[in-house]
């Protein structure tokens, strides 16, 4: 089974494999955020919402999302 | 504010966005400020307009349309977006005020180019008229970031001119991006994409979003959308020539360039988080709970509204009415050390020596003078509930600087950019009840104003989202002026009321949105929530907005204040107030335990619900009635102002289950509070 965000750790440097397929999808690119695309993870909550940084945009992520993106560490 | 806001929208819902360039002769230039979300377009629109509009350090400040004119152009503020497209309902109402432009001044953070710019290409294959604002400027010195902006305009075709908003600089290039905007380098393969439905639709705008899949704008044109598909290709194909770009233009020439906010850090990990939110809570607390409402409002309301204001007024009244003038002198308890009755059976001034004796014993100290008019319409404007007495003391004296503490604290709280990180720490605990942090925003606008916040819910996701955060905000979230009152009602009850208060509706909260939650279809949106640095907020923007949204407060509350007091007034003479007490005593004496004179607080707090509080400050009330009394007027309908957006942003069957859900549940929870408790 692949990785998924939601499975990251604090301090992580991590690639982005598969985004969602949708609505969140389109979101995200916008954002900035794609497929093959490498972040660091800068804080992860104990409820599971996570906050992913690329150069100097910090991004939080809630849980139900972050499971669904795959994730290369 | 509010008011304009509400009037500025109609006016774009009258002006049908039409064919994206064509400029209809004789008509003025539509300039329309676009970007991403905080990045600064409202100080732009400020700027230019004259006008004030908020500014505040969280994206979703901006969810509605403001125009003013400058100079020829009709220039338009617009809520921020990631990109032209239908996500939520607040893009939409930037989609379509785009879409409507003859020239976007985009607005862009310098320091998130990688974000920013894909707005950038997409206005620019939209064929609309761009001029590109590099703002931020500042921030890009401070980080030894280099950007070369002449090859940015190369690459783009449009003019690009650095600012710095807050620094205002680079406005005088305005105009000139203004009267330069031109159309830019499209890529060669959209515009071909593009060019058969552009052919229907007369525009390559509405033709790229149709092809994005936007089902509004392609109904307005009776063509198919695109797929999502088709959107993702056009989306990555434009994310990848974004990166391109930014790779040529711009340099890092630190390695320190990295923006490191340790607070804004600690303020997303619980450990760190949950004390700096309590500490934050704490600090309100004694700023707004303890020294505003208590010693400034002490002050200003007995010392110069009661003392003074309504002494003077009261005591000229009674020159030229028959009168009876009670005069008590109290003790440092509250005592009564000394009393005396003044009778001026033909006014005042036909008795200069009683009159003369009746100013000296009441202007001792701690004396408290009760003035009685034989005439009604004389008590009506001067008496103790007087149109022109109470009404400007409760006013002026008490509420106005409640309410400036309040926005200060709001006011600061925004421009530091807290909320988003707060958003971020909550969203786990809001899920449970179907939200995601981003709910956070509107909620914690809805304490300054609830009309306000029921329309920053456009920012959220889901439909269902915002029915829900809806729902809260009338139900449960006291506005600023409320808090205002109930926080100098509790202050004269006591901490154990403090407690059963909050407990009680945080548990009404917690049920309420657990039941919607249940109820309402589909699923919620997770969170995605692009976080902006936090800053030490600036105090021209914090006094500046404080004193915009007092005088906004002032401007709309005394109208209903003046027109309740005259209709609380008429109705006690007519005695249309006792049929309205007896009616209701049933209900307040033995379900609500509290006298009957409460009920005055009912009618009154239909109109506004801080004005529903003032008809409790002249009845006398135990600890525990005050604690019933406040739970029931804060569950109780929500404003005129409030209830009128509300319909409007949400439909009338949500707007009327939600008016009458309210009545029903103020008078359930507070007697069963009452029951318990009293
Ligand atoms: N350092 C710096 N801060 C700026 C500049 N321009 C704006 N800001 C700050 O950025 C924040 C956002 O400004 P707004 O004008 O509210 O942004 P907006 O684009 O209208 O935001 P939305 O209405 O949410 O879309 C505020 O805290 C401003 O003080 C700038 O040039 N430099
Ligand atoms: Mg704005």
């Amino acid at each position: 089974m692949a990785l998924t965000l939601d499975k990251a750790l604090k301090g992580h440097s991590l690639t982005i494999a598969k985004l969602p397929n949708g609505d969140i999808k389109s979101q995200l690119i916008r954002l900035g955020i794609t497929e093959g695309l490498t972040v660091s993870c800068i804080e992860k909550l104990p409820g599971g919402t996570i906050v992913l940084r690329r150069n100097r945009q910090e991004i939080a992520l809630g849980s139900a999302l972050a499971k669904s993106i795959e994730i290369v560490l | 504010m509010k008011t304009e806001t509400i009037a500025s929208e109609n006016l774009l819902s009258k002006q049908k966005p039409t064919n994206g360039n064509s400029n209809k002769s004789g008509s003025r230039t539509k300039v329309v400020l676009a970007g991403n979300p905080n990045v600064g377009k409202s100080v732009f629109f400020n700027h230019l307009s004259g006008m004030y509009v908020d500014v505040s350090n969280f994206p979703g400040t901006t969810v509605s349309i403001t125009s003013a004119q400058y100079k020829n152009y009709n220039i338009y503020d617009s809520p921020g977006t990631y990109g032209v497209s239908a996500f939520t309902e607040e893009e939409k109402v930037a989609r379509d005020v785009i879409l409507s432009a003859d020239v976007v001044l985009n607005v862009v953070n310098s320091l998130h180019l990688h974000r920013d710019l894909f707005l950038t290409l997409q206005l620019i294959e939209m064929g609309k008229k761009v001029s590109v604002l590099l703002n931020f400027s500042d921030e890009v010195k401070k980080n030894k970031i280099k950007i070369d902006v002449e090859k940015l305009s190369q690459l783009l075709g449009v003019e690009v001119i650095e600012t710095s908003a807050i620094k205002k600089e680079g406005f005088d290039k305005l105009d000139f991006a203004i009267e330069n905007s031109r159309i830019g380098n499209c890529d060669q393969k959209v515009k071909e994409l593009l060019s058969d439905t552009a052919k229907i639709t007369g525009s390559e705008a509405e033709a790229l979003l149709i092809k994005e899949g936007d089902v509004e704008v392609a109904k307005r044109h009776n063509s198919d959308p695109g797929t999502v598909d088709d959107r993702e290709y056009l989306y990555i194909q434009r994310r990848n020539r974004v990166n391109n770009i930014v790779d040529q233009v711009e340099f890092e020439n630190s390695t320190k360039g990295i923006i490191f906010s340790k607070l804004g850090r600690m303020t997303l990990n619980p450990f760190t988080g949950i004390p700096i939110l309590a500490f934050v809570l704490l600090v309100i607390y004694f700023f707004v709970g303890d020294l505003i409402s208590q010693r400034v409002v002490d002050y200003t309301e007995n010392e110069i509204g009661v003392g003074i204001f309504e002494y003077n007024l009261k005591s000229l009244v009674a020159d030229y009415t028959p009168s009876t003038i009670t005069v008590e002198i109290l003790g440092e308890n509250d005592d009564v050390i000394d009393s005396r009755s003044f009778e001026f059976p033909q006014g005042k001034s036909e008795n200069p020596e009683l009159a003369e004796k009746f100013k000296s014993f009441s202007t001792k100290d701690g004396s408290v003078s009760d003035f009685v008019y034989e005439n009604p319409i004389a008590t009506l404007f001067f008496g103790e509930f007087g149109v022109l007495t109470m009404t400007i003391t409760y006013l002026l004296f008490l509420l106005l600087p409640l309410v400036l503490g309040f926005y200060f604290i709001m006011a600061i709280l925004e421009d530091s950019g807290y909320l988003p990180r707060l958003a971020t720490m909550l969203d786990r605990t809001l899920n449970r009840i179907g939200l995601n942090g981003k709910a956070v925003i509107p909620i914690m606008l809805g304490f300054g104003c609830i009309t306000m916040a029921n329309i920053t819910t456009r920012i959220l996701g889901t439909n269902r989202e915002r029915s829900i955060v809806t729902a809260i905000l009338q139900f449960v979230i006291p506005c600023s002026a409320q808090l205002a009152v109930i926080a100098f009602l509790l202050a004269r009850a006591g901490t154990v009321p403090l407690l059963i208060f909050m407990v009680t509706i945080f548990t009404i909260l917690i049920t309420l949105s657990t039941i919607l939650n249940r109820l309402l279809p589909g699923e919620s949106s997770p969170l995605l929530l692009d976080l902006p640095t936090m800053k030490i907020p600036q105090l021209r923007n914090v006094l500046k907005k404080t004193f915009f949204r007092a005088y906004g407060f002032m401007k709309e509350a005394y109208v209903w204040f003046f027109v309740g007091a005259l209709g609380i007034g008429l109705m006690q003479i007519t005695n249309l107030l006792s049929v309205w007490q007896n009616l209701l005593e049933p209900l307040t004496t033995n379900w609500l335990k509290l006298p009957k004179e409460a009920a005055n607080a009912f009618i009154m707090g239909m109109v506004r619900r801080d004005f529903g509080a003032a008809g409790l400050f002249d009845i006398q009330l135990s600890a525990m009635q005050i604690t019933v009394a406040i739970i029931t007027i804060t569950i109780f309908v929500p404003c005129i102002a409030s209830f009128v957006v509300m319909l409007k942003e949400r439909g009338w069957k949500e707007g009327i289950s939600i008016w009458i859900g309210t009545w029903i549940t103020a008078f359930f929870i507070g007697g069963l509070v009452a029951q318990i408790i009293i």
